[in-house]
């Protein structure tokens, strides 16, 4: 592991089988986990590059057993990493080893589904699908849809912000939630928000959003669900170039158009999608831009038409329409397989997660071909061209010496590059411990302090997830009484994890 | 994914084999979401990822199976729905195939599940024994109650009479001009359980031109040892079966092998490759795994005259070995529609019902819920009647279900002029 992690702390570690014995105390037996080949199938979440076994893992099944668990670690100062799926592409959920891993997989319930105030309560372990297949039946969905929804948690999809393809529309998950309840590292159980969409006083819910596990294990989530849209149609557009799809995104937003979702593939990504799920994608074009109209029938019909206009002056060279529903779920189907699917062409795959100017994609497609050839590795490219969140998926063979070093450094020039042209870090993917160390290539030390400032007030010992999101170690007393001196702290010189 | 084996260990093909589908595992965790026991318990072990992770550390190492390995890889059913579901391509049924042989070679179970497990192998995969075992359960059941629990569990799954075979070994000539000649495969627990099943698929079939032979020898595929981890037996049940068709395919011919039990189907389909070691058989067990057929697969090709209409609602039951195992999941459907029964589809359609073999006597808890799980979605669509294409199944859901449970084949017998199948005679 080319990554640095807080160096794990011998005098918790000694205790292992005494914290194990305490925790079985606090729920069945069965949900401790300790032996060492169990242990590896925590080892990582879908970010493969890092892999670390935790000390423990432990699944609880009520929300009381979640409050004595961390009740007790924030006693005995045992670190804690919350793990839902274990989908997350940042390694937010990577283990720590002298730390606890408390996975949410038993937490699989919907409590609840009100269709007069248009929300489901569900535990934090249901899938963000199982969330849409609830209700699907009385005509209702839950709009963020991320790649991997058949598998994510709902929890997971608070903690990381997820997006997915329908968010150019419907908003990302902090705008599809109405309240949670979560376990604040103490024990304490909270409540925030509820079935309304304004909670009064700070947005507590905005704060919890995006936290990735830094501050509250999250152990209820009330979702907002919405009809769903009369009609859907989508576009499957083909062109002879990365800048003609570039010039078609901006040409559908600049025309006030908002699809449901507009994506853009590029050669590599459509050729390993098509092998696997056949949605018919042609084959012998450069990119292609699948864009989804929805609401009513006569307005779909309107703006399907105005965008194939649009797409042919932009230069398209191949243009199908949806004809019915299982047309329209195929050509989402390949979209939605591509990452994986990238395992057909190479053994392993680095996904990165950037977001930049829309108008700026044709310039950094190019200058990632050039990258290419510097790196000796290809590259596959995903992009929510609607939002401009780029999702560059780096082809690499960790059984080769050197390659993931290499995937490594390649990623993270992608990533300056996107702040370069003036985007930022991640679109929905997290910081984790992938992002970590760039996180200063975005903001300064005054922010990154701000920034620890909220996560003290949560969790003072850094129990909960720590060596993710900031790439510096800060003690929160230290943070308390931090000088702050033209833009540069007092303690800009403590190590690097 | 990144793998650790040495060159040594590559150059044994299994562990060639495990390196080049653990390579195309990328660790999404999409398989997880329709995995039965990890939905059922939320588990990572519990999972298809983290048993293939269970897998790859045994296997690099070279360790042998611990009493939590074990127990994790026994508790995976095999109903591949992890594969319809992996984008990536990943042939996890190889794969757990050689992780249970190293657990069959390295890991000594305690003596009670030892025991269990030699006798599932050893009665249920011979007709023979099994017909005795069955007339024993049928003398013991007033004692049910004094027996261990899990033996309690194969009793309650046994007929309330054990069947007489109608379907032996002979050909069954086609009524009328002969379109094609076919072997069926009758199943060493189906011939003995369910054989009303082999009966109706005989009478489908001849009634439509089809010749149909029971080959001598061909009586288990090894199906059942297959699935306990014991490789070596399971050949050694297909090996007669192999020769008994070899014979008939250089003798009279055959256009196909049927299978009207998918679980059997799914292996013998994959018989070139359970003998791909083995070069003296490799060549004839390709022979026979091409000629292997699905029933639905058979029945689609052929001009169907449906006289009798039912029109019955009927809840299709998607068998995991022929939705997973086979990817057959529109022709049983569209058959049954063309014959004009009101076919409806369960939620959660691609859940395993714990069936699974002899799953439902090894793990009869996690079984048991499957089965509940099953049930309470077959019944949300209020049906007359189930049906499915594998007797494991029905023998399982039978023991959930309100209703009848019967073989897609009995219905399409049925709607072809055949007798009505038990249950649904009355009143119609
Ligand atoms: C193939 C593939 C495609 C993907 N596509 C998308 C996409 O389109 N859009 C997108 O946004 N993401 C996508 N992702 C990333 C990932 O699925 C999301 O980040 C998802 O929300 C993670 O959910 P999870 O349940 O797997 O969380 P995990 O990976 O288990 O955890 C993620 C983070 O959340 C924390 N966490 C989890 N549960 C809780 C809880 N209950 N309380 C507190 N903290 C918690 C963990 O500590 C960790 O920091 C994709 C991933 C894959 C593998
Ligand atoms: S879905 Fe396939 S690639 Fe993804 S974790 Fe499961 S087996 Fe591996
Ligand atoms: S075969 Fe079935 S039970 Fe086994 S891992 Fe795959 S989905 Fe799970």
């Amino acid at each position: 592991m080319t990554l640095c992690m807080p160096a794990a702390d011998p005098a918790v570690m000694v205790r292992r089988a005494s914290i194990a014995e305490a925790l079985r105390g606090l729920v069945p037996p069965a949900n401790v986990i300790t032996e060492e080949e169990t242990l590896r199938a925590y080892d990582s979440d879908g970010l493969t590059a890092y892999r670390q076994p935790p000390m423990i893992v432990v699944l609880p099944e009520t929300t009381a057993q979640v409050s004595a668990i961390l009740k007790y670690c924030a006693r005995e100062g045992i670190k804690v990493v919350p793990r839902g799926s274990g989908t997350g592409l940042s390694g937010g959920a990577l283990p720590l080893a002298d730390g606890i891993t408390l996975g949410l997989g038993k937490f699989k319930r919907i409590l609840e589904i009100d269709y007069p105030n248009r929300c489901i309560r569900a535990q934090p372990g249901v899938t963000n699908l199982a969330l849409t297949q609830a209700v699907q039946h009385a005509g209702f969905y839950y709009a963020p849809d991320p790649s991997s929804q058949i598998a994510c948690s709902i929890g997971g999809n608070v903690a990381e912000n997820s997006g997915g393809v329908h968010c150019l529309k419907y908003g990302v998950t902090s705008n599809n939630i109405l309240g949670l309840e979560a376990v604040l590292i103490d024990g304490t159980v909270v409540t925030i928000g509820g079935k309304h969409l304004d909670a009064g006083g700070y947005d507590l819910l905005g704060v919890m959003t995006g936290s990735e596990g830094l501050l509250a294990v999250i152990t209820e989530v009330t979702v907002r669900i919405l009809p769903k849209p009369t009609a859907a149609k989508a576009l499957l557009l083909g062109f002879p170039s990365n800048e003609a799809a570039g010039i078609c995104v901006s040409a559908v937003i600049a025309g006030g158009i908002i699809p449901a979702g507009m994506e853009m593939m590029d050669r590599p990504a459509i050729h390993a999608v098509e092998n696997f799920v056949h949605a018919g994608y042609p084959l012998d074009v450069e990119a292609i831009l699948i864009v989804e109209l929805d609401g009513p029938p006569s307005e779909v019909e309107e703006l399907i038409a105005r965008v194939a206009a649009l797409a042919r002056e932009a230069g398209a060279c191949y243009c199908r329409i949806s004809a019915n529903e299982a047309e329209r779920l195929a050509f989402w189907s390949g979209r939605k397989n591509a990452f994986p699917a990238a395992g057909r062409i190479s053994p392993d795959y680095y996904c990165m997660d950037g977001t930049i100017p829309r108008g700026a994609l044709a310039k950094v497609l190019a200058r990632i071909r050039e990258m290419e050839t510097r790196f000796g590795l290809s590259v596959a490219n995903v992009f929510h061209a609607g939002d401009g969140n780029l999702h560059p998926l780096i082809l690499y063979d960790a059984n080769k010496p050197g390659e993931l070093a290499r995937a490594e450094a390649f990623g993270a020039e992608i990533l300056k590059l996107c702040v370069e042209v003036g985007g930022v870090l991640t679109g929905e993917h997290g910081v984790g411990v992938e992002k970590r160390d760039l996180m200063p290539a975005m903001f300064n030390d005054i922010d990154l302090a701000q920034q620890q400032r909220l996560k003290c007030a949560f969790d003072p010992e850094g129990l909960l997830n720590p060596g993710k999101v900031f790439p510096t170690l800060h003690r929160c007393a230290e943070l308390g009484r931090m000088h702050v001196h033209g833009g540069k702290t007092a303690f800009a010189g403590l190590p690097r994890f | 994914m990144q793998t650790h084996f040495s060159p040594r260990q590559l150059a044994d093909p299994a562990l060639a084999e495990a390196n080049s589908i653990l390579r195309a595992c990328v660790h999404c965790g999409f398989c997880t979401a329709t995995c039965p026991t990890y939905v059922l318990l939320g588990d990572e072990l519990d999972s298809p990822r983290g048993r293939i992770s269970l897998v790859k550390e045994m296997l690099e190492q070279d360790k042998p199976a611990t009493a939590a390995v074990a127990t994790h890889l026994d508790r995976c059913l095999s109903c591949f729905a992890c594969m319809s579901t992996c984008p990536s391509g990943v042939d996890y049924m190889h794969l757990i195939d050689t992780g249970r042989a190293h657990v069959e070679r390295t890991y000594r179970r305690p003596w009670a599940e030892r025991a269990l497990r030699a006798t599932v192998g050893a009665v249920l995969s011979h007709p023979g024994r099994l017909r005795i075992a069955l007339a024993l359960a049928w003398f013991a059941r007033p004692f049910a109650g004094l027996l261990p629990a899990r033996l309690r569990n194969m009793l309650k799954l046994a007929p309330k009479r054990p069947g007489v075979t109608a379907t032996g070994p002979g050909t069954y000539p086609a009524a009328g001009p002969r379109r094609m000649r076919v072997a069926l495969l009758t199943g060493c627990v189906q011939s003995v359980m369910e054989d009303s099943i082999n009966a109706a698929t005989v009478r489908l079939l001849t009634r439509h031109g089809v010749e149909v032979v029971v080959s001598k020898g061909a009586s288990c595929c090894g199906a059942l040892e297959h699935h306990l981890g014991r490789l070596d037996s399971a050949r050694a049940a297909a090996v007669a079966s192999i020769r008994a068709w070899c014979a008939e395919i250089d003798g009279k011919g055959l256009d196909a092998i049927v299978a009207n039990t998918s679980g059997c189907g799914t292996l013998v389909k994959d018989y070139g490759h359970l003998f791909r070691g083995d070069p003296a058989l490799v060549a004839d067990a390709t022979r026979v795994s091409e000629l292997v057929k699905d029933i639905s697969e058979i029945l689609a090709t052929l001009p169907l005259k449906f006289d009798a209409v039912q029109a019955l609602r009927v809840v299709y039951h998607s068998a995991c070995s022929l939705q997973h195992g086979q990817r057959i999941t529109a022709q049983p459907v569209k058959l049954l529609t063309d014959a004009g029964f009101d076919v409806r589809q369960p939620a959660e359609s691609h859940l395993c019902c714990g069936s699974a073999g002899s799953y439902n006597i090894l793990q009869p808890e996690i079984a048991a819920a499957l089965r509940d799980r099953k049930a309470a979605n077959l019944a949300a669509v209020q049906p007359e009647v189930i049906c499915a294409g594998n007797v494991g199944c029905l023998v399982q859901i039978r023991s959930g279900a309100k209703v009848p449970v019967v073989h897609t084949v009995e219905l399409l017998d049925w709607a072809t002029g055949g007798p009505a199948p038990e249950g649904l005679a009355a009143g119609r």
